[in-house]
């Protein structure tokens, strides 16, 4: 383990959860239109994954950026990769991949553009701040 | 304040025979898209073409550029 607890928390969490998605807000409450669009195509497959809310700290953004060589928020991660941010998760949407990365079955009748939320998803997962 | 030629030209400039085009999404002057088309996107998975585009500006993004989306496509030069 390194120094950095932030670092080794997020490490952990991206490790022990399947899907997992680094947002602005939590998932009933998105605090940006981009972290709200990946919520609501998550949401839109049934898809359950946990969340955490990288605005409390912003150490939290900056070690989750340093890990994944990705500068942007949200994040999601499928079995410890990144799959990628707003963007890619609605391309991969609108095109079935997500559903097909996720290992579940696309809607019927996808809409062309990702719903707006509705659904809550996962209770959002709490990272402990260790340094303060 | 960055504008969309500012985008524009700093894409096209960092990436050989790229060709983009930027629009300001808020008319603010920090959320921007980009669509980047350039050869060497051309085996390179969805996330890595994101990062080289990423990579163009640095610490700009989430600094003065708020926010960036992009739409990647590879093509023959």
């Amino acid at each position: 383990m390194s120094t950095n607890p932030i670092r080794d928390e997020i490490q952990k969490a991206i490790s022990e959860h399947e899907v997992i998605l680094f947002m602005k807000g939590r998932p009933e409450q998105p605090m940006c239109g981009f972290s709200a669009r990946t919520v609501a195509a998550l949401d839109a497959l049934g898809a359950s994954y946990a969340a955490v809310d990288i605005l409390p700290d912003p150490r939290i953004r900056q070690e989750l950026s340093a890990i994944s060589n990705w500068p942007t928020i949200p994040q999601l991660f499928v079995k410890g990769e990144l799959i990628g941010g707003c963007d890619i998760v609605t391309e991969m949407y609108e095109s079935g991949e997500l559903a097909q990365t996720l290992g579940l079955k696309p809607p019927a009748e996808a809409p062309e553009e990702a719903p707006v939320a509705s659904e809550p998803g996962a209770p959002p997962l709490q990272i402990k701040n260790n340094l303060s | 304040m960055p504008s969309t030629d500012d985008l524009k030209q700093r894409i096209e400039a960092a990436i050989p025979g790229s060709r983009a085009d930027v629009i300001d999404l808020t008319g603010t002057g920090d959320h921007f898209r980009a669509t980047v088309v350039a050869p060497e996107f051309a085996g390179m998975s969805r996330i890595e073409q994101h990062r080289r585009v990423y990579a163009v500006f640095g610490s700009d993004i989430g600094g003065p550029i708020h926010a960036l989306s992009l739409v990647t496509k590879a093509e023959q030069s």
